[in-house]
């Protein structure tokens, strides 16, 4: 059984508005040094058998939009 | 003028396609459950708004990998109206039928309210002598159209932008672009046009009693070409 984490995070051209507000409420509890928080996704696959190529390809099916967000996958220790 | 009204788990807005369609355009509709895998004897496709699948993932995501999808597709690619309003919108674009992606609102906040649009392209089976300023209810949180400029540059060369947010004038002002769409783009068609998907809900617009019959501009289409047959 492996372990694969896949991150995936919206594209850094585009506003995340959600991180905004979070990147906001940090600096309000007095975290002044914060410039900036964006928020993405951890999806955590468990596989009978790792082959790289299968699990891109679950990325650009499913897991992942192209058009407004990058992955990375992690084959954990 | 047989219309789907696709239906996917989560999606809340089937019923007021339904009825919009059977009481107030006088069309016939069907509900079409999201695992059919057929859409014979349809002339055109409605896909809903609502939460399919609890907006998991991303929105849309889920409904666009849908055993119902492939037939849309093919559909779509025939060259047959289908109309994709709010989620239907995200479904469509998540499927690949349309450019671009909704994300959350610059704003944040879910906006429930009427908004006033502008159609960019007029010669669309959709958009065909949409001349007035249309005033039509959006409900959503996750309608900020984004699409890189190359994308964006040929929606406006290929007149793919069906719809702008605009003010009761029909200015282009920025609080009028209510979640901060690219080009304050409302709706958009693909490249042959009888694909049309809209933040607002045409659907929620239809008779007096609901405060705008300015969604029949849009849904007209489907009588016309029906007449056309």
């Amino acid at each position: 059984m492996t372990t694969v984490r896949v991150y995936v995070t919206l594209k850094p051209s585009l506003l995340d508005s959600a991180g905004r507000t979070v990147a906001g409420a940090l600096q309000k509890l007095g975290y002044a040094e914060l410039e900036q928080a964006r928020i993405g996704k951890l999806i955590e696959l468990k596989l009978e058998t790792y082959d790289e190529a299968r699990v891109k390809a679950m990325c650009d099916t499913l897991l992942a939009n192209p058009v407004i967000e990058d992955y990375k996958i992690e084959v954990a220790q | 003028m047989n219309i789907a009204v696709i239906r996917f788990p989560g999606a809340n807005c089937d019923q007021d396609a339904y009825f919009a369609l059977r009481d107030d355009l006088d069309l016939s509709a069907e509900y079409v459950w999201y695992e059919n895998t057929s859409l014979n004897g349809f002339d055109a496709v409605f896909l809903p708004g609502g939460f399919s699948y609890g907006d998991y993932l991303r929105c849309g995501a889920m409904a666009s990998r849908a055993p119902i999808m492939a037939e849309v597709r093919r559909f779509a690619d025939g060259g047959k109206p289908v109309i994709g309003a709010c989620n239907g919108f995200q479904v469509l674009c998540e499927a690949g039928l349309l450019p671009g992606a909704l994300l959350l609102n610059a704003g944040q906040k879910f906006i429930c309210r009427d908004v006033y649009l502008k159609a960019e392209n007029r010669t669309s089976m959709w958009t065909r002598g949409v001349d007035r300023i249309l005033r039509i209810p959006i409900a959503h949180g996750e309608g900020r159209y984004v699409a890189d400029e190359e994308t964006e540059q040929r929606l406006r060369e290929n007149g793919q932008i069906a719809f702008r947010y605009v003010d009761s004038a029909g200015e282009q002002t920025e609080a009028a672009n209510v979640n901060g769409s690219a080009y304050a783009i409302a709706g958009v068609l693909n490249i042959a046009g009888n694909v049309l998907g809209l933040m607002p809900h045409p659907e929620r617009a239809t008779k007096a009693l609901l405060g705008s019959t300015d969604g029949l501009e849009i849904l007209n289409a489907l009588n016309l070409v029906s007449s056309n047959r």
